[in-house]
């Protein structure tokens, strides 16, 4: 070994809050080195995929349609994770979230009642809550790991919603289509801005994370939840009741996810699909760490992520790019922020000593 | 003795990013010679000791072995010109042996059989009998301390370097060291101990060398000088003394623990058995006893970091408490400061203020579920300014306190919210002697104002300076209770190893017991 990696003395506060901006600019740099490799233009690549998707109104309506769902299951992702409880489930929970809130919109098919729609989001929620509760519950009562356990009910969660909508749930005049019948008006979100498809999901989503700041920053048990991430010992010490904070950690993220889902069908989908995310529950994830574990944070890194996405989809249809190009960039941009961070707390060193002895 | 110096030093620095440990220092030790390195805690003696022994290397300054320059590169190499070093944290496997421990740690593998015969013989020779083929968790600590010892002696050193050796010794265990350490110096190693403990100093040592940040401020010949005269150059002022305790209240039982009884959650860990004692209102009682003899599990218990199956087990003003949990213990008048700071008494990552709330949040700093900051922001000032506590601001990181300061903090937090019962482990632990004079003076006070105190403690000067009673707890098991104006170091010093009434070795007197010469805890 030439090179030693040792621990700082004392990790810099400052970069801790600059290092998702390193992230995101060696994304950058690598972004357009993979462009350059396969033969495209760097500049018109990086025009494409990060200029491009918001140079209107519209666009700018896109992204944060793409940003809510990833703003509002990131805050309620950080909440868990603060006390190193890893809801990594999120993605399911979301699924059962859009399953509970379309079956009302379903059973409710055609009513042009009010209710429809708070009754969607509060079945959302209740859906996501129940999904996530299988894994506190299994950690609160037989100590099982719950990255695996939710991990795994991700797939389990997905193969159910593909279940209905290809059998109960299946628009009976859908010509045999995998889907349900196109929601009515009653069961819509409705549109904020005239001439872009921003919902008012869009608008709950970010009250969502404001609660979560209030919640995280100026609450008590928020308080408890950060005590439980950096000293379990500590948290124990004072008495705070660890599995109740297990609970609310995992609920929090089923919670977010669940509404997200509801919102979702309620909004740009419309309808229940095989398929209601393009992957929102693992982003999120990202999102959360890119966000520092911060509301604020979450906000401003969602926009990013959601800018991914829409990059993704432009560099498909303007530069004959893989789709798997936003997946790069994600993966990126999480590699290179836990490189960041590992950087903050320890440093390499070259192994002078060994080459002294010989 | 010849004129060259076995060992010098010479404008010895060690540089660390936020302090500079060691500043020019130079130090001379001549063969047979017993020469001290005093100096509180934090004043860079650790530092100085690790880079004679090469874990640590120096920014700047030379070392002189028998008079030649040398570039100490690790311990091996510190080891093959003759250096030892008995650390002050042991370093040993619990699942080995005596043999196994000490052949791992020579450079060339050894073979069991002939190096156990060795272990043998040169115990024995020293006054150190230690049987070779014991497994290491079953030794007590002192012995632990006897395999490192050992461990030094078979390399036959030139120089030893013991690093606060005492501290988990009983007074009898002290004395017998002390004698082989003289018999080493007289054979003509020369021994360089560290200490803060004057009265040991001043009995063992030919000659110190002082030091205090970083610096050396005095040389002495300990025999020739006074306690308060070795303070002044160890804390540049004079030694604090605490103030008088008043006559003692005899108030209304607090804390009651009747046969308690537990299995620790540690294989290695102690097993309690009938723990009995009590406090009242307006007392300190101290719980003297070597570490590892079930203090940890006991306080664990008090505190409701552990459950007790039976909740009557554990009595605070005649409710049962073996049941609740730490907060709710806490509102039932509890007060704790446990011995780990860093992790379990303050958060790592978190202000002072943040680090108030974690237990004093009961006292009006929650309402609604939301946190009222400026409450916070001002418990952490009253405990800043009367505990002087050193530190920037409330809202500095707590891990920018020194040891002392952070216990002043946590010890303050804790006192501030008037606990009728205060339990205290290890109060001054690896605290410099101006705080931990605060420290020890703010339990007498509020025991004055009628609260009861439980202080756990290894140090018997410290628990006879500021206790009222005394128990000694060995092998798990609880002493009766002794006034402490009717009793001694000795006698707690015997007790500390188990021998006292209905203690462990009671039936079994000193000369029948393989760890007979007293050097047992």
């Amino acid at each position: 070994m030439f090179v030693r990696i040792e621990p700082r003395p004392e990790p810099s506060r400052v970069m801790k809050y600059c290092s998702p901006l390193i992230a995101a600019v060696l994304m950058l740099i690598s972004g357009l080195i993979i462009f350059t490799l396969l033969g495209k233009d760097p500049v018109q690549a990086f025009h494409a995929f990060f200029i491009e998707p918001i140079h209107d109104l519209y666009g700018i309506g896109e992204l944060f349609i793409k940003a809510a769902p990833l703003m509002l299951i990131g805050t309620g992702l950080a909440i868990g994770f603060r006390a190193n409880i890893w809801n990594i489930g999120a993605e399911g929970q979301m699924a059962l979230g859009a399953i509970f809130g379309g079956y009302i919109a379903i059973i409710f098919h055609g009513s042009s009642s009010h209710f429809i729609l708070p009754l969607m989001i509060l079945c959302g929620a209740i859906g996501g809550i129940l999904w996530a509760a299988i894994p506190a519950l299994l950690k609160t009562v037989f100590n099982a790991n719950e990255i695996l356990v939710s991990l795994m009910l991700n797939y389990v969660a997905l193969l159910l919603l593909e279940f209905l909508v290809h059998g109960p749930l299946r628009d009976p005049n859908g010509y045999g289509f995998p889907q349900s019948v196109l929601f009515s008006d009653s069961a819509m979100l409705p549109i904020l801005i005239e001439g872009t498809r921003l919902h008012l999901g869009v608008l709950i989503s970010i009250i969502g994370v404001g609660i979560g700041w209030v919640f995280l920053e100026k609450g008590f048990t928020g308080y408890q939840l950060q005590v439980a991430g950096l000293a379990q010992k500590a948290a124990t010490y004072a008495g705070f009741k660890y599995k109740k904070l297990i609970w609310i950690g995992m609920l929090s993220g089923g919670i977010t996810a669940g509404i997200a889902g509801a919102l979702e069908i309620a909004g740009p989908i419309g309808q229940l699909l095989p398929s209601v995310s393009p992957g929102y529950g693992y982003a999120a994830i990202i999102v959360a760490f890119v966000g520092r574990l911060h509301p604020g944070g979450i906000f401003l890194s969602s926009l990013l992520m959601a800018l991914l996405y829409l990059g993704g989809e432009s560099g498909q249809m303007n530069l004959d790019l893989p789709s798997a190009v936003t997946g790069i960039f994600q993966g990126l941009l999480l590699f290179y922020l836990l490189a960041a961070d590992f950087l903050i707390h320890y440093r390499l060193r070259l192994n002078s000593r060994q080459r002294e002895n010989g | 003795m010849n004129n060259t110096p076995r060992l010098e030093l010479q404008g010895m620095t060690k540089i660390y990013p936020s302090v500079i440990a060691n500043d020019s220092i130079d130090l001379r030790i001549y063969p047979g010679e017993i020469h001290a390195v005093l100096g509180e805690n934090g004043a860079g003696k650790s530092t100085l000791m690790k880079a004679i022994y090469g874990v640590v290397k120096p920014d700047r300054g030379r070392i002189l072995w028998n008079g030649k320059p040398v570039v100490i590169q690790n311990p091996a190499h510190a080891r093959k010109l003759g250096i030892g070093m008995v650390f002050q944290h042991f370093s040993l496997f619990e699942t080995l042996t005596v043999t196994e421990n000490i052949a791992l740690a020579m450079d060339d593998s050894p073979r069991l059989e002939p190096l156990a015969e060795r272990i043998r013989t040169v115990s024995a020779d020293y006054g150190l009998p230690l049987d070779p083929e014991r497994l290491v968790h079953s030794l007590s600590v002192g012995l632990r301390q006897r395999v490192e010892i050992l461990r030094c002696l078979l390399q036959e050193p030139k120089l030893l370097i013991m690093d606060e050796p005492t501290s988990v010794l009983t007074p009898q265990a002290v004395r017998i060291m002390f004698d082989t350490l003289r018999r080493l110096a007289a054979e003509g190693c020369s021994i360089l101990y560290i200490s803060h403990k004057l009265d040991e100093i001043m009995e063992l040592c030919h000659k110190a060398t002082i030091i205090r940040g970083g610096k050396v401020t005095g040389y002495a010949k300990p025999a020739e000088e006074t306690a308060a005269s070795l303070a002044r150059m160890m804390i540049g002022k004079e030694l604090p003394i605490c103030s008088g305790k008043r006559p003692v209240i005899s108030g209304r039982k607090c804390l009651q623990v009747n046969d308690l009884s537990t299995k620790s959650a540690d294989p290695f860990g102690t097993d309690l058995q009938a723990i009995n004692f009590s406090v009242s209102e307006g007392e300190i009682l101290g719980i003297a006893g070597i570490s590892g003899n079930g203090q940890q599990e006991l306080l664990y218990c008090l505190s409701g970091e552990r459950l007790v199956d039976d909740k009557n087990l554990i009595t605070i003003y005649d409710v049962p408490v073996g049941h609740l949990n730490p907060d709710q213990r806490r509102n039932l008048g509890l007060g704790f400061v446990p011995e780990e700071r860093l992790g379990r008494g303050a958060v790592p990552g978190m202000s002072l203020t943040y680090n108030g709330i974690l237990t004093a949040h009961r006292h009006g700093m929650v309402k609604n579920g939301l946190l009222r900051f400026r409450k916070a922001a001002e418990f952490a000032q009253q405990c800043i300014t009367g505990f002087s506590v050193q530190c920037g601001s409330k809202d500095d990181p707590i891990t920018s306190l020194s040891g002392g300061n952070m216990q002043k903090y946590i010890t303050g937090r804790e006192i501030l919210q008037q606990p009728k019962l205060l339990i205290v482990s290890q109060p001054t632990w690896g605290v410099d002697v101006g705080a931990a004079n605060v420290i020890r003076q703010a339990m007498i006070d509020l025991r004055n104002n009628g609260s009861a105190v439980l202080v756990v403690s290894e140090e018997l000067d410290e628990l006879f300076e500021i206790c009222d009673r005394l128990i000694v707890l060995a092998q798990g098991r609880s002493s009766p209770s002794l006034q402490v104006q009717d009793t001694n170091k000795e006698e707690i010093g015997l007790w500390m190893s188990g021998m006292f009434p209905g203690g462990p070795k009671e039936k079994t007197p000193r000369t029948t017991t393989q760890e007979q010469d007293g050097y047992v805890c």
